[in-house]
């Protein structure tokens, strides 16, 4: 991806003021996303960053500024057209609870006039997606779906039309935590599959990080800081943003720093590596499995009372090459494209056995 | 009891009158739920997405409920003469308020997140009212259609007074002739087609409900 084509998303000092406020819900934000990542857009409630997004798709009309998608002028289309381009989800899903599931997913194709057997076809391909069975939930009644479920089929709504550009406005916000940790692990890799653009409004700062290739923080309608995630926790650009990231930012960076990242070189004598007592479920060899993270790592190490730990790909990390990984990271990044360190499990360990 | 027992004796030969009073009532009713309800409708339906407008709809169903249906007949006899037209009039009026009530409370009441979706899936604002507001109000609109329909069924016994026929000739030639089995006929046949309506809208509302 090259990072200086034309972002997919672009905000130039966009500002919205609700009439009869006194100062901007929106207060001239100017926002890249590149094409085929994402940005979490984040920050504390009343911060502006679901009028943001709601004014992306034009739900809501800015006062000042420009949108531009994919490099076209997005104030000058017309809305209607505008949002048939753009999936959208948010939290309360808003599925019609008088059309079947096939039929809530049918939506914007049928806006748009496809064939009766493109949709159906497309109804099945987005249902196996979002890991549903089409034969079984393409004609059951919204009433009818958990909460996860129901958010799956919302998602799945949302991409009926294959739309380049993606906006979720607190997707997971009423899914149970289980449910949610899931969901958020199989959205991730379903964007990634699809190349999708998308912007994702969240108040939870894990899921930013972990969904995010970048991340977006507000406060009081302003843009505060946009970096990628690493980046941003390792490098908050002022105390609100370190305050709001939270006390254990450097330990929620770690979980996106990958254990080879921290392999020992020179290894450590063998004698550290303690035998120690193997909880259950623990690798076999005691060896970290492939994918860790740093803080995978760090938890393992705490637990096993030892100051080293083998990789099952090969390698030791030791406390101290840990902590050396987690310093020699890159503090800062440009914020647009998708920042290597936040991809997890990446190659390198194998090499050196 | 021997009224009772000589009812249907009465009703079979007599069966021409009660038929043609019958059908009067029916087609008096049936014609004013259609015009109050359709102009109640029309009325809700302009009101969405407006809630001053729809506001202002709810105030003047107040309004038209406080009127007593005979005092609506009275003043319109002035107006219309005698016969069906200010019945037909009057009847509509009775039908409006229920139906209009009904029909705003569901497009209140209506999913807001169904509808932020449909919005921000490319919906225009008409089709917002036609494929989502307005299936998701239906069982409210409809249960304003059977309050109305009740109301007017009932009513249109009053249109006797000023010659608009129906079951109510029945129990105004009964109560003048002291004919017992006349008055009952008429009155019997009219709670009948009372819960008959209830019954049928009600039914109909459980299976739009989504």
């Amino acid at each position: 991806m090259n990072a200086a084509a034309t972002p997919m998303i672009e905000t130039e000092r966009l500002g919205k003021t609700w009439p009869g406020a006194t100062r901007p819900a929106v207060d001239g934000v100017s926002l890249r996303v590149a094409r085929g990542t994402c940005c979490a857009l984040i920050g504390p409630s009343g911060c502006g960053k679901t009028t943001l997004l709601r004014m992306l798709n034009r739900l809501v009309e800015p006062d000042t500024g420009a949108i531009r998608l994919d490099g076209a002028d997005a104030l000058r289309a017309d809305p209607v057209r505008l949002r048939r381009g753009i999936g959208y989800v948010i939290q309360n899903v808003g599925l019609f609870p008088h059309r079947d599931v096939a039929a809530n997913i049918a939506t914007v194709p049928r806006l748009l006039g496809w064939k009766r057997a493109r949709i159906e076809a497309r109804v099945d391909a987005v249902l196996s997606l979002v890991g549903l069975d089409p034969a079984e939930y393409r004609h059951r009644n919204p009433r009818q779906l958990s909460g996860g479920q129901a958010q799956r089929v919302g998602v799945a709504r949302a991409l009926a039309a294959d739309p380049p550009v993606l906006l979720m406005d607190e997707p997971f916000g009423a899914v149970d935590p289980l449910q949610r940790a899931r969901l958020q692990v199989e959205l991730l890799r379903l964007l990634r599959e699809l190349g999708k653009t998308v912007v994702i409004v969240t108040h939870d700062v894990e899921e930013a990080v972990l969904l995010g290739d970048s991340v977006a923080v507000m406060r009081d309608g302003r843009l505060v800081q946009h970096a990628p995630p690493a980046a941003l926790l390792a490098a908050p650009a002022d105390d609100f943003v370190a305050a709001f990231l939270g006390a254990d930012r450097l330990l929620k960076r770690l979980a996106l720093l990958p254990a080879e990242a921290a392999i020992a070189d020179p290894p450590p004598p063998p004698d550290t590596l303690s035998p120690g007592t193997h909880p259950p479920g623990a690798h076999p060899s005691g060896a970290l499995p492939i994918g860790a993270s740093l803080r995978d790592a760090l938890a393992a190490m705490l637990e096993r009372d030892a100051r080293a730990l083998p990789l099952a790909g090969g390698g030791v990390v030791t406390l101290e090459s840990l902590f050396a990984a987690a310093r020699a990271a890159p503090a800062a990044g440009p914020p647009d494209g998708r920042p290597a360190s936040a991809t997890p499990g990446m190659a390198g360990g194998a090499a050196l056995d | 009891m021997s009224t009772l027992a000589a009812l249907p004796g009465w009703v079979l030969d007599h069966h021409a009158a009660v038929l043609l009073a019958l059908g009067e009532h029916v087609q008096l009713s049936l014609a004013a739920l259609l015009a109050g309800g359709g102009a109640a409708v029309l009325l809700g339906l302009l009101g969405a997405g407006r809630p001053r407008l729809a506001e202002a709809t709810i105030t003047l169903a107040g309004v038209l409920r406080t009127l007593p249906s005979l005092a609506v007949l009275a003043a319109l006899l002035p107006l219309l003469g005698v016969g069906f037209a200010p019945s037909f009039v009057a009847l509509s009026i009775l039908a409006v308020p229920p139906v209009l009530v009904g029909l705003v409370t569901g497009l209140r009441l209506a999913d807001p997140a169904a509808l932020d979706a449909a919005a921000g899936m490319g919906m225009t604002r008409t089709q917002r009212l036609f494929r989502v507001s307005l299936p998701l109000a239906a069982p409210l609109l409809l249960e304003g259609f059977r309050t109305a329909s009740v109301q007017v069924v009932s009513g249109a016994a009053l249109a006797s007074f000023i010659g608009g026929g129906g079951l109510g000739d029945l129990v105004t030639a009964g109560v003048a002739l002291l004919d017992l089995p006349r008055l009952l006929t008429g009155a019997i046949a009219i709670a009948l087609l009372a819960l008959l309506a209830d019954l049928g809208l009600g039914l109909l509302a459980r299976r739009v409900a989504p």
